[in-house]
C-alpha cells in the first residue's frame, strides 16, 4: 500500500501570519531610541558622570577625556549625559509633530479624493492658503503671542504648519486608488462610503505618506532646532538636540564635535524611522519588496 | 438556445445615455439604448472598440468613473424599479443582490491588498449582516464552485498570487457571492489566452444555467457570440444598430456594419488574401451628427442616412436601425 507519497512543497509563508518577526526587528532600534527618551538616566551615565546639569565652566568646549566621550559643552557641562537627554525632548517633538499631521493627512486627503467635490474644494483651498503663507514667520508670530515654549505648544505650531504637504500627497495617492475598478466595484455592489474608504482606498494608497511620514520625524526635529535659532523655539534650560545644534553653530569651526554629538543622534534616530517606515510599507503591501517569498 | 424570451425582464434599459467628459465637452459614449434581459438567457452585445459596450455595462453597475462621466438620461429598471431615479442609499440596497460584474481585467478589479475570502465575502457582509465566519465559510464554497482547486487556502492568498485565469474565477466568485439575478460579463476572457477563454466560458455557461441566471456578455469576438448568445445587440458609436436573436442576427444580418463585422472574421477561403476589413474609422463622438453613424462607412449609405434611422422590426423581437433594411431581402448566410 506504500504507493508514491507525492511531496508538497513547503508553503510560502503568509507574511500576515503569526508574529511579524521581521517588523519587530525593524523596529527595535526605534524601541531602543523609545526607552532612552523614557528613562535616559542609564545610557546617560554609562561613562560615569550622567547628571547634565552638573557642569564646569572650567571644561568649557573641552574635548573628549576619559569619563566624558563626547567632551563638554560651553557651560562645561558633559556632552554625552546632554545629548542623552535631549532625546526625550527631540523625539518627543518629532512624533508628536509627525503623528499629529499623519492623521489628518489620511483624514483629509482621503476625504477630499472620495468624495471630491465641495469637500475636495474646501480642503484643497484651506491646504493652498496655509502652502501660501510663509511658514516660518507663521510659526514665529505665534509662538510669540502664545509666549510660552513647552513641547506641547511648540508640537502644535509645528503641526499647524507642516500638515498640508503630507495631505496633498495622500490625496493624490488616494485619487488615484478611487477611481481603480475595486474600489467602483465595491460602492458599485452596495458597500457604504465608510467601508470602502478604510478597507479599499487606504490601505492601497496610504505607503507614500507612510515613507514621508518615516522621513518627517527627522525634519521635524531639525525644524525644532531652526525655531531654537529664531528664539522662539525651546530654550535652555530645556535640552534638545535643537537647542544643542543650535548652541554649537557658533563655534563649530573650532569645536566640531559640539555639532557632531547631537547631529550623530539625530542621524541614527531618523535612519532608524525610516528603517521602520519601509518595514510598515512593506507588510502593507503584500506585494511589495522582498517580504513575500 | 431557447425559442423566445418569456416572462418580464429581470432588467430593462431604455433610452440609456452615458457621456464622457473630453476637452471638447461631453462626448455622448451611449445615445438612446434599449434593450432587456430575462432569466436564464443570454444577451451578447457586440462592437467593436469604443463603441459603447464598456460604458452600458458600467452605467447599469454604476461604476462609471466618478468625475469623467455621467448618465444625463435614461432608465435602468429591476423588477420594474428604476435604478437611476432612486437616493444611492437604496440604490446600494438594491443593486448588489440583484446584478453582478464581471470586469475584463480581474487584476484591476481586486484590491491587491485583501485576500481573495475576504473580498469575495464581502458583499454578503455588508448586505447580509453574515459574521467573518460565516463570510469566510461563503467565500470558501463558492471559490470550490468556480473550480479553483484547494478553496480553504485559496481564500487566505492575496490577488497577485494567482494566475490570470485563476484570478478571473476569483472575480467570478466575488459576483456570485450575492446571488445575482443578472451577470454581466464585460469582456471576461479578453485578457487571458485561448485555452483558458474555453475555460472561463464554460464556467459561465454552466453557472449560468445551474442558478438560471440572465447573462449580458460583451464581446467583440464573433466566435464567442456564437456560441453563447440567445440574443444579439450590435452597438455601433454608442447607439443599437441591430437586434435580435442570435441565429438570425449573425445568420442573415439585416445591417450594412453587421454583415460587415461578420465579413471580417477571417476563414480559411481567405488564406493568402488580404482580410477583409471595413474601411475607414469610427467616428468621433464629438462629432457625431443626428444621422446614422455607420453612414462614412456604409456602403449602402444614400442622403436619407442623415435623418437618425428608425428601428425596422423585421421579424418580432428583431429590429435593425437602418433605412435601407427594407430595400431588399435579408442576405444569405455570412457564417456557417
Amino acid at each position: 500500500m506504500s504507493a508514491a507519497v507525492e511531496q508538497v512543497p513547503a508553503r510560502a509563508r503568509d507574511t500576515r501570519r503569526g508574529v511579524p518577526w521581521r517588523l519587530v526587528l525593524h523596529a527595535l532600534p526605534v524601541l531602543v531610541i523609545l526607552a532612552v527618551a523614557i528613562a535616559p538616566e542609564p545610557l546617560a551615565g554609562a561613562f560615569g558622570n550622567g547628571d547634565p546639569h552638573r557642569c564646569n565652566l572650567g571644561n568649557s568646549r573641552g574635548g573628549a577625556r576619559n569619563g566624558h566621550p563626547f567632551g563638554f559643552d560651553e557651560q562645561g557641562c558633559d556632552l554625552w549625559a546632554n545629548v542623552v537627554h535631549g532625546t526625550r525632548s527631540s523625539v518627543l517633538i518629532g512624533l508628536l509633530v509627525t503623528a499629529a499631521i499623519f492623521v489628518i493627512a489620511v483624514l483629509l486627503g482621503t476625504l477630499a479624493a472620495y468624495y471630491r467635490g465641495w469637500v475636495d474644494t474646501l480642503i484643497s483651498r484651506v491646504m493652498d492658503i496655509v502652502f501660501g503663507f510663509p511658514a516660518l514667520v507663521g510659526m514665529v508670530i505665534v509662538l510669540t503671542m502664545l509666549g510660552q515654549r513647552s513641547v506641547c505648544t511648540v508640537s502644535a505650531v509645528l503641526a499647524l504648519f507642516s500638515w498640508p504637504p503630507m495631505t496633498r500627497i495622500m490625496r493624490g495617492s488616494a485619487l488615484a486608488v478611487a477611481d481603480r475598478d475595486f474600489v467602483r466595484a465595491a460602492s458599485g455592489y452596495g458597500a457604504a462610503g465608510l467601508r470602502v474608504m478604510v478597507r479599499h482606498v487606504v490601505p492601497n494608497s496610504i505607503a507614500p505618506v507612510l515613507v514621508l511620514a518615516s522621513l518627517a520625524v527627522g525634519s521635524v526635529i531639525t525644524a525644532e532646532s531652526a525655531l531654537t535659532f529664531l528664539g522662539v523655539g525651546l530654550r535652555q534650560p530645556a535640552i534638545s538636540w535643537g537647542v544643542q545644534l543650535n548652541a554649537a553653530q557658533l563655534t563649530f569651526r573650532q569645536h566640531p564635535h559640539l555639532l557632531l554629538a547631537p547631529a550623530l543622534f539625530l542621524s541614527i534616530t531618523v535612519l532608524s524611522f525610516v528603517q521602520l517606515g519601509e518595514a510598515i510599507r512593506r507588510r502593507l503591501h503584500p506585494t511589495h519588496g522582498r517580504s513575500v517569498r | 438556445m431557447n425559442a423566445s424570451p418569456t416572462g418580464d425582464p429581470v432588467l430593462s434599459v431604455r433610452d440609456l445615455c452615458v457621456e464622457f467628459r473630453t476637452p471638447q465637452g461631453w462626448a455622448p459614449a451611449v445615445s438612446g439604448l434599449d434593450f432587456d434581459l430575462y432569466a436564464n438567457r443570454t444577451l451578447a452585445v457586440l462592437g467593436e472598440s469604443g463603441s459603447g459596450k464598456s460604458a452600458t455595462a458600467r452605467a447599469i453597475m454604476g461604476v462609471l468613473p466618478a468625475n469623467g462621466a455621467r448618465v444625463p438620461r435614461g432608465r435602468v429598471a429591476v423588477h420594474g424599479a428604476d435604478l437611476l431615479a432612486m437616493r444611492p442609499a437604496r440604490r446600494r440596497a438594491i443593486r448588489g443582490p440583484v446584478v453582478g460584474m464581471v470586469f475584463q481585467d480581474a487584476q484591476a478589479a481586486l484590491n491587491p491588498v485583501l485576500p481573495v475570502g475576504y473580498q469575495i465575502a464581502e458583499g454578503c457582509r455588508v448586505h447580509r449582516g453574515l459574521s467573518r465566519r460565516a463570510a469566510r465559510a461563503r467565500a470558501v464554497d463558492l471559490l470550490g464552485q468556480v473550480g479553483i482547486p484547494r478553496p480553504a487556502r485559496a481564500a487566505s492568498r492575496f490577488p497577485h498570487q494567482f494566475s490570470g485565469g485563476m484570478r478571473q474565477r476569483v472575480m467570478i466568485a466575488a459576483t456570485l457571492a450575492l446571488d445575482p439575478e443578472v451577470l454581466i460579463a464585460d469582456e471576461p476572457t479578453t485578457a487571458l489566452d485561448v485555452t483558458v477563454q474555453a475555460q472561463i466560458l464554460r464556467l459561465l455557461l454552466d453557472l449560468q444555467q445551474e442558478r438560471g441566471m440572465s447573462l449580458m456578455f460583451i464581446t467583440h469576438d464573433m466566435g464567442v457570440v456564437a456560441t453563447v448568445a440567445d440574443e444579439v445587440l450590435v452597438m455601433y458609436a454608442g447607439r443599437s444598430a441591430e437586434y435580435g436573436p442570435a441565429d438570425t442576427v449573425l445568420g442573415a444580418p439585416g445591417h450594412p456594419y453587421t454583415k460587415a463585422l461578420l465579413a471580417s472574421i477571417p476563414r480559411p477561403e481567405h488564406r493568402g488574401q488580404d482580410l477583409p476589413a471595413i474601411g475607414g474609422q469610427p467616428p468621433e463622438l464629438t462629432q457625431l451628427g443626428t444621422g446614422c453613424a455607420f453612414r462614412p462607412r456604409c456602403p449602402k449609405a444614400t442622403d436619407i442616412c442623415r435623418v437618425a434611422p428608425p428601428a425596422v422590426p423585421l421579424q418580432a423581437g428583431r429590429h435593425v436601425w437602418c433605412h435601407h433594411t427594407g430595400d431588399r431581402p435579408a442576405e444569405p448566410a455570412l457564417v456557417s
